[in-house]
């Protein structure tokens, strides 16, 4: 209101008068010309991605629910090496550890309590035999308290169901390993 | 069909109490009934063609979940709406603050009343049609100003501050608007109006849609159709509401149903100055080509499918455009709507003095 250099649409004209600029103003041209770009922009095909019918690919490295694994017959990967344990930043992995039957070392305890966890996947780098891996599993949920603290049997309960799965993940990253 | 049934009714009951008193009210209570659904009914859609427009020039999809095409969409608002709770600041003033969003929404529907739905079909053709939409406007205000004071806050208040001067603002370049085409048309009723428009040099060799007043009066129509954006508080005009400085405006301490009535108020404006654009400038239910084809189909298509477009720009303009700084609304409305409606209205007026009159 102040400044008397505006044309009819509030844009600085400088001292001169251009009566160009008055008209393209007040002819609503540049309005128009707004108007006719929206208006291209309604037809144009939709980047919405429908999510639970439509999902986006997932990258074989992608960081989602943990699992533990298996060798072939049946005898579990982890050695309780605890360097997991000791790699993860949120201190979010439990291990205890005996002597088996066989000699072997085996884990007794392996709890991941996913409400500390911040997926960076520090764990599954450091396992020297592929057992703590993270899947491409990103649709659970926990309803009560505890429902996301996962014990040893639940991660190789996870491992065991999705092993085809994370097998083939592993295969499609093994070149860059 | 309507006289058909009017007189149905009138035969029901033989007697002179009926058919004289209680007939002739409850019919108008019915028109009124119908109208009313319709208009809600367009209402409670057009939020729903508003969020799937903004979304398509966002390239998104809009609402899509709630029945097919997210057509169950403005069902499921509604109810949740009306499940929510209804909150009243505690130092408010009670009758006041419930009173406002009536004050609102009843203007905005009773303004329905004269609007031609086709030859003869409104609720009430009164003489003084357009006489009666300016005074109905101007209650709009009131609404505002009242729910602002009431709901005792500073941002309200500020919005009903704002609201109040913009509106008044506009009131008066639409009024002059209104008075051009008064002029041209001779008459105030707006049947009257939509007739006036089918006659001419254009009407004569059947293209109908080029005698309508858009052509002539093209500025005054762009005029109006700015003034109606700024009087229903849409973007660019919506200051008012400026949910990044003051929230919302005087809806801020609305909730529940108390809120939905703005939204129902708004909306129904934006029908009604598009219903208004369509029956002043656009002829109304006329159709636009003298065919054989075109004439068939019923006019209250025609006046649909007019108004819809006309309410499709708003959201088109709502879309595309920035909110105005509050001191280009108030130089748009005094410093430029207003003195080229006045020029416009001293050039209709010498034009129809001349031999070129095309208003005869």
């Amino acid at each position: 209101m102040s400044n008397p250099n505006l044309n009819a649409a509030g844009a600085a004209v400088g001292s001169a008068f251009s009566l160009k600029d008055f008209f393209s103003s007040f002819f609503l041209l540049e309005l128009l010309k707004g108007m006719r770009l929206t208006g291209r922009y309604a037809f144009r095909s939709k980047i919405t991605l429908e999510y639970p019918e439509e999902k986006t690919p997932l990258s074989p490295r992608f960081r989602g629910l943990h699992a533990l694994r298996r060798y072939k017959n049946g005898e579990e990967r982890c050695i309780a090496c605890k360097l997991c344990e000791a790699v993860c930043p949120a201190m979010a992995i439990t291990i205890e550890s005996e002597v088996r039957q066989d000699g072997s070392r085996r884990t007794t305890r392996y709890d991941i309590d996913l409400n500390k966890c911040i997926f960076c996947g520090f764990c599954e780098e450091s396992c020297p035999v592929d057992s703590i891996v993270e899947t491409n599993i990103l649709e659970y949920h926990g309803e009560n308290r505890g429902d996301l603290y996962f014990t040893k049997e639940m991660l190789l309960a996870v491992g065991d169901r999705y092993e085809s799965e994370i097998a083939a993940c592993k295969q499609a990253d093994a070149k860059y390993r | 069909m309507s006289d058909w049934l009017f007189s149905f009714g009138q035969a029901l009951i033989d007697a002179s109490w009926w058919s004289d008193l209680a007939w002739p009210l409850i019919w108008a209570l019915l028109k009124v009934t119908v109208v009313l659904m319709i208009v809600l009914g367009a209402v409670t859609y057009a939020t729903l063609w508003e969020r799937k427009l903004l979304g398509w020039v966002q390239i998104r999809l809009g609402p899509n979940r709630v029945g097919p095409w997210g057509l169950l969409q403005p069902i499921a608002d509604a109810l949740k709406l009306m499940t929510k709770e209804i909150v009243r600041p505690a130092d408010s003033d009670k009758a006041l603050f419930f009173i406002g969003p009536v004050l609102t929404v009843a203007p905005a529907l009773a303004a329905w009343a004269v609007v031609p739905f086709g030859p003869e079909v409104a609720v009430a053709n009164v003489n003084a049609g357009l006489l009666f939409l300016m005074a109905i406007a101007s209650m709009e205000v009131y609404g505002v100003i009242i729910s602002g004071w009431s709901s005792n806050s500073k941002y309200a208040f500020l919005g009903a501050l704002r609201a109040s001067a913009q509106m008044v603002s506009y009131e008066i370049a639409m009024g002059f608007c209104f008075l051009v085409v008064l002029m041209v048309s001779a008459s105030l009723n707006m049947t009257d109006i939509v007739m006036g428009q089918n006659k001419g040099h254009f009407a004569s060799v059947g293209l109908n849609f080029l005698s309508w007043n858009w052509l002539p009066l093209l500025p005054i129509m762009v005029v109006y159709f700015v003034s109606g954006l700024a009087e229903t508080n849409r973007t660019p005009f919506d200051v008012i509401e400026g949910e990044s400085e003051i929230v919302a405006g005087h809806m801020v301490e609305y909730s529940g149903m108390s809120w939905a009535m703005f939204q129902m108020a708004e909306y129904a404006n934006i029908w009604l100055v598009s219903v208004l654009v369509t029956t002043m400038f656009l002829g109304g239910w006329l159709s636009p080509i003298d065919s054989t084809f075109f004439n068939a189909v019923p006019g209250w298509i025609w006046l649909g499918l007019k108004t819809f477009a006309i309410m499709t720009l708003f959201i088109w303009v709502r879309v595309t455009f920035p909110r105005f700084r509050y001191d280009q609304i108030m130089r748009l409305g005094w410093k430029i709507f207003i003195p080229v409606t006045l020029v416009w209205l001293v050039l209709v007026g010498v034009w129809m003095q001349t031999s070129w009159n095309i208003w005869k």
